[in-house]
């Protein structure tokens, strides 16, 4: 009798925590309730964290002498893994949040990854479907791990360029196939349906091994601007390696929360892709190479640089603006500066307006956070689909920091990488200014026909620079005539 | 866990389908705005790992077992812990310019006055 009342209070325990989880991500679909919704989520993973230490009184025979160890580790391990992750997601810049939480991603995997290994292990994953499933958590979990931190390393600048060579994909399917079939041979074996050559401790050691070589295999090759992507598909992975885990402990609300996760993850993915008119498979086994550039030669017309300052004066002066900020902002760490003057220009009359890409930073709505930071209210900013046809009947379009996602090749060039992605109208507008470090071409590696348009003026430097000059230029002409 | 509760073959793929559709009907609402908060919120909900991980580690009868269990855990921590920190900062800072909004709106008037020339 005794060691079931504490069984049932896990049950209610986690059972509060799969519905908070589940209410709290409901409430997260607007900006005024999602704070709430964070909130309830955090206290569901407090009541499942507190009421796992139950467990100690139902531990069986063979855990007692270790019992006292084992919660004074979970202790310890609780308190340093909670404490630096929370101290460091505290002071982490907003600029770097994708790799940070590419990071947390890949540490949830790498648990997942963990608790299936203890399994393996332990021995305690006995027949055919706990089997598979144990090893399929595993998998996902620990490419999920691997791909994660280079992932991180990749946006957080350790690692500069896409590492491809000839014959990558080959390898990598080649990767892939040898872990799967160690996990086939590690079941057989397992089973007794076969003697194993070596032991099974080697074997799930080298099972782990080869998934998250895999992972890093997997990783390597995808550059910068289709990480929005990527760690959608992490996320979306380390959410299914936790729900398999889940069925392999029985514990019904990691099963559900890792699906949730799962499927939202997936959702967000799709959403990516559609974005940039690329499949999924396309972003993540096939790159942009060199291949696709195109040539200098097929551009009418040439570049128009202008000063800062008159660019500012002009925005001044319009009755609308339209400002499309994109990577470039972040990583020159303007969005403080930039709303600096656009506070100008409202109190000077001018409608001004930001116009976000889906795909615009390193990750999805990585540019509205960026706003939201500067004290941009929500309400100024708008997604693609709600202002893109406001462009036509706009006076000045600012474009800080983004390329690709204004490059009207997307509309007519066929053999473009870029052809049919959706893209923001910019060269509708009466006039354009593009803010941008260097003449360097987008992501994708092809010429942007907008900048040698008719209405286009480039404003070269730094973005944070640039907009400290408009500032300087704007400030002194004061507010609005009467 | 215990023999009371056992989740065996199709109604653990029951669970999983609905879970999955209910977790794609609540996500499909979210507006692109908050998809950087929604993605690391529910980053946040997959750190219920570290239950996992303390069920596997309290129950844990080798020292090999306490190893790894000790690091699932600790990692299952990090991503809850900095899941949550990091959404909380980013729920925190999206605010309105609407009129109905106006106690929040002077506040923020406060916080950043209009320069005269």
């Amino acid at each position: 009798m005794l060691p079931t009342l504490p069984l049932v209070l896990i049950g209610v325990a986690d059972l509060s925590a799969a519905f908070l989880f589940m209410y709290g991500l409901k409430r997260m679909s607007s900006p005024v309730t999602a704070p709430s919704g964070i909130l309830a989520a955090g206290i569901g993973m407090l009541v499942a964290v507190a009421a796992s230490f139950l467990y100690i009184f139902s531990a069986n025979d063979a855990t007692q002498p270790f019992l006292a160890t084992n919660v004074g580790l979970a202790i310890i391990a609780l308190m340093i893994g909670g404490g630096v992750a929370w101290w460091s997601g505290k002071r982490v810049a907003m600029t770097a949040m994708p790799q940070m939480v590419a990071l947390y991603n890949g540490m949830g995997g790498g648990a997942a990854g963990a608790i299936a290994a203890m399994e393996l292990f332990g021995g305690r994953a006995q027949g055919l479907m706990p089997l598979i499933v144990t090893l399929a958590g595993a998998l996902i979990g620990a490419v999920s791990m691997s791909g994660s931190v280079i992932a991180w390393a990749k946006l957080d600048g350790l690692l500069s360029n896409p590492w491809r060579f000839k014959g990558q994909q080959a390898v990598n399917v080649i990767a892939f196939a040898v872990t799967i079939a160690i996990g086939a041979y590690l079941t057989l074996a397992s089973l007794g349906t076969l003697v194993p050559v070596l032991g099974i401790t080697t074997l799930i050691t080298i099972f782990f091994g080869c998934a998250l070589v895999f992972g890093i295999l997997m990783t390597m090759p995808i550059g910068g601007a289709d990480m929005p992507v990527v760690i959608s598909v992490f996320n979306a992975f380390t959410g299914l390696a936790v729900a398999l885990e889940g069925f392999v402990l029985q514990k019904p609300a990691l099963m559900v929360a890792g699906m949730v996760v799962g499927a939202a993850g997936l959702l967000l993915t799709l959403l990516m892709a559609n974005a940039m008119n690329r499949s999924v498979s396309n972003i993540l086994f096939t790159n942009f190479g060199p291949s696709v550039t195109q040539k200098q030669g097929d551009i009418k017309g040439s570049l128009r640089p202008t000063e800062a300052g008159d660019a500012g004066i002009a925005m001044r002066y319009a009755a609308s603006v339209i400002i499309i900020p994109g990577y470039g902002l972040a990583v020159a760490q303007g969005q403080q500066k930039l709303y600096e003057f656009v506070k100008l220009l409202q109190s000077a009359g001018v409608l001004v307006r930001f116009a976000i890409h889906p795909v615009a930073g390193r990750m999805p709505g990585q540019m509205d956070v960026l706003l939201a930071e500067a004290g941009v209210p929500y309400d100024l900013i708008l997604q693609l689909e709600d202002i893109n046809d406001d462009f036509a009947n706009t006076d000045v379009v600012m474009v800080i920091g983004a390329n690709d996602v204004v490059n009207p090749a997307a509309r007519t060039d066929k053999p473009s990488p870029i052809f049919g992605m959706p893209i923001l109208n910019a060269d509708k507008a009466k006039q354009v200014f593009v803010v941008k470090r260097g003449e360097g071409k987008g992501y994708a590696g092809i010429v942007n026909t907008l900048f040698y348009g008719e209405n286009c003026n480039m404003v070269c430097g730094d973005a944070q620079a640039v907009l400290v000059k408009m500032i300087e230029a704007v400030r002194p002409l004061g507010r609005a005539a009467a | 866990m215990d023999s009371q509760m056992a989740i065996s073959g199709f109604v653990a793929l029951y669970i999983f389908m609905l879970a999955a559709f209910a977790g794609w009907v609540i996500i499909g609402r979210v507006p692109a705005i908050l998809h950087t908060p929604l993605m690391s919120g529910a980053n946040f909900v997959h750190g219920i790992v570290v239950v996992g991980g303390l069920y596997a580690l309290i129950n844990a009868s080798s020292v090999q077992q306490q190893i790894i269990g000790f690091f699932a855990v600790l990692l299952g921590a990090g991503n809850a812990a900095g899941g949550y920190a990091v959404t909380g900062r980013m729920l925190a800072m999206f605010q309105t310019s609407a009129p109905d909004a106006s106690p929040k709106k002077t506040a923020r008037a406060k916080r950043h006055p209009v320069k005269k020339a």
